[in-house]
């Protein structure tokens, strides 16, 4: 949704330091005028990290001292074991007798995850390509068509494409493949328009040439678009990764209880502040796992995403 | 590490027999199923591609146009836009059950209804304080989010360990909404009448010597509580679009206004903001999108209880728990009433920028 249309090619680099010579300069003249804006900054920072630690923290409690007291007695007895973490993804998450482990719903996670980040990047590339060099009538029209779309509420389309999707039509709702394509339509906006700002960018001169060269448009597609925009293709399958790895919303309408990801029971037993409650916190940190793995390694990738500019439908 | 280790394999040893060999035949050929699934959505794209690659002559370019471009529009046709109009139309309708005039047997039949399910959710006084959170959410949200995130930006900017700064406020973003809310609502939240407290916040304030919170009760104050949980998560991305801007701003027109003696207060005021103007808009109106519809937190944590309930999460449980469907689509095109003007504001916007080109 970037107004400014920021370029989202390989030159932004988010945390592009300036030269030497003016960062210290400027680090100098910093350190000189604002000594309070340097506190307030650490303040913001602690108060934006506090809370995940203390997470980490709070399923290190051993379930007999969850109610009575917080993590930091019990790290003062030497109390704090990680066999909460154990507990939930092996045994059961909730009540032992009827509540099945986590692991199942990480492998949920992962099976949902993978086909529903490929799917909308390929497609979305095929798209982003063809509004991008393909001159059709229309294509100005529809593609600003979908740019709106990416704002438009997904709670607009639940009803109707559940009744679509369920067992009178379709028949894939609370399976799989129901999961993957209502993921997929949803992806379809962000996918095009953040594609499309990197396609579009491409120099002229190499797809004219292919052009002269006789090139078709499906080997112009395989020969230069792909190869050349996997940057592209990276930010949008990192974010559309996240999405889908952190969704509730669409799990729980278009899954069931085969295919419900770490989300759902998580916010299921969050919810219900019983005598399982110690099990959350640790449930919670499984399922932050990867998608902070993924973050840190990759927020290069992200943030050139981001700043290629979009919401998220 | 090693104490730690212990406790983990013990269990892992007594306890995969919970985990049994269906178990694991399940997940075989769930993972067998995407795989095959990803591999056939590849092979038979490439086929359809390099088989429009197979026509010859003037109309091979056209071919090849409609075999790029169908699909996105036909999943958004069928998937988005016919479901959005659907919604629309059911939410001037009821579906009641009504014995046939032939037959006389109960079948469900829609009705036309015209604004009623619009009259209900503005005059129910639990819809009704759904539509009024949410528009407090839309509020607060966008605006605390991007203070805080400007501001954050502007501190660091250039610092000593910029790079690190930045991650730690940015990496809520990478924490599910569920996430975030087992973290404020279990760790940060927690409450108890009796006996130590155990929340975070709340045992600091013990320590202080202040009384304890009861911050998903007390009404209506934890809605606000609610809304520090977005806040903690949008922040991030607030602060790294602007910190980015503010990287655009040369930086000879901040040394010039220091040789003119303009103070760094002065400066932020009259030449960062103006400058980086149009990204606090498209960081304001992202966020404002995201914050109507995040259902996940309210739903985790309070379930809409003690007057927290907004839009979003009331449209889920209309829609899909208690079956009443036209109520869930009227809150739903009440949330799209909300986005209008923003989208209508975006598409100008858009339209603007593709004339300069």
């Amino acid at each position: 949704m970037s107004i400014t249309m920021p370029p989202a090619g390989p030159a932004v680099t988010p945390d592009a330091e300036p030269t030497r010579k003016k960062t210290r300069a400027a680090q100098a003249k910093e350190n000189l005028t604002s000594p309070w804006a340097t506190a307030a900054a650490i303040i913001i920072a602690l108060l934006w990290t506090i809370p995940t630690v203390a997470l980490f923290m709070t399923a290190l409690v051993p379930g007999s001292r969850y109610r009575t007291d917080a993590w930091w007695t019990v790290l003062l007895d030497g109390d704090l074991t990680f066999s909460n973490f154990g507990y939930v993804l092996f045994r059961s998450f909730g009540d032992n007798s009827t509540a099945p482990p986590l692991l199942g719903n990480v492998m949920n996670s992962i099976v949902v995850t993978v086909p529903a980040v490929v799917f909308p990047v390929v497609l979305g590339l095929m798209a982003a390509y063809a509004f991008a060099w393909i001159p059709f009538k229309g294509s100005n029209f529809l593609f600003v068509m979908i740019f709106a779309l990416q704002v438009v509420p997904l709670q607009l389309a639940l009803i109707p494409l559940l009744r679509i999707l369920g067992p009178e039509n379709v028949g894939v709702a609370g399976q799989f493949p129901g999961v993957w394509i209502a993921h997929t339509i949803f992806a379809m906006p962000l996918a095009v328009f953040l594609l499309h700002n990197f396609v579009a960018q491409i120099p002229s001169d190499i797809l004219e040439a292919a052009r002269v060269d006789g090139a078709s448009h499906t080997q112009t597609f395989f020969r230069i678009i792909i190869p050349l925009s996997l940057p592209a293709v990276a930010s949008l399958a990192i974010f559309q990764f996240l999405w889908v790895w952190n969704d509730l919303l669409v799990s729980a309408v278009f899954g069931g209880n085969k295919t419900y990801p770490l989300t759902y029971p998580i916010s299921n037993l969050a919810g219900a502040y019983g005598e399982f409650a110690y099990l959350v916190p640790s449930a919670a940190f499984i399922s932050m796992i990867i998608p902070l793995i993924v973050f840190f390694a990759l927020q290069r990738y992200f943030v050139r995403g981001l700043l290629a500019g979009s919401t998220k439908g | 590490m090693t104490s730690t280790e212990v406790p983990l394999s013990v269990n892992r040893g007594l306890q995969m027999a919970g985990l049994d060999a269906q178990f694991w035949s399940t997940q075989g050929s769930n993972l067998l199923l995407a795989a095959i699934a990803i591999l056939a959505f590849l092979v038979v794209v490439s086929l359809i591609m390099f088989g429009a690659d197979l026509v010859r002559g003037a109309i091979r370019d056209k071919v090849q146009l409609v075999v790029l471009i169908s699909p996105v529009l036909l999943l958004l046709a069928i998937g988005l836009i016919w479901p959005a109009i659907d919604t629309i139309w059911l939410s001037f309708n009821d579906v009641v059950e009504q014995p046939d005039p032939v037959t006389g047997i109960y079948t469900t039949v829609t009705q036309f209804v015209g604004l009623d399910n619009y009259v209900f959710a503005f005059s129910d006084p639990t819809t009704l304080r759904s539509v009024i959170n949410t528009f407090v959410w839309m509020v607060l949200v966008p605006a605390l989010s991007t203070g805080i995130g400007l501001a954050y930006a502007v501190f660091i900017d250039r610092a000593k360990g910029e790079k690190i700064l930045k991650s730690l406020v940015f990496m809520p973003m990478a924490i599910s909404f569920v996430g975030a809310s087992v973290i404020w609502g279990a760790i940060m939240y927690d409450y108890n009448q009796v006996g130590n407290q155990t929340g975070t916040i709340n045992a600091v304030l013990d320590l202080l010597g202040f009384n304890p919170v009861n911050f998903l009760v007390d009404s209506p104050w934890n809605t606000f509580y609610l809304i520090v949980i977005l806040v903690w998560i949008q922040t991030g991305f607030a602060m790294v679009i602007i910190s980015a801007a503010i990287k655009g701003v040369p930086v000879e027109m901040n040394e010039a206004a220091s040789l003119d003696g303009a103070n760094p207060w002065q400066r932020f005021w009259s030449i960062t903001v103006p400058s980086i103007r149009p990204t606090l808009v498209v960081v304001l109106t992202t966020i404002t999108i995201a914050s109507l519809k995040v259902y996940d937190i309210v739903r985790t944590l309070t379930q809409g209880r003690n007057g927290t309930d907004i839009v979003a999460n009331k449209m889920y449980v209309f829609g899909f728990v208690e079956g009443r469907e036209p109520l869930g689509a009227a809150l739903a095109v009440i949330l799209f009433l909300f986005v209008i003007p923003i989208v209508i504001y975006n598409v100008r916007s858009l339209n603007k920028v593709k004339e300069t080109r």
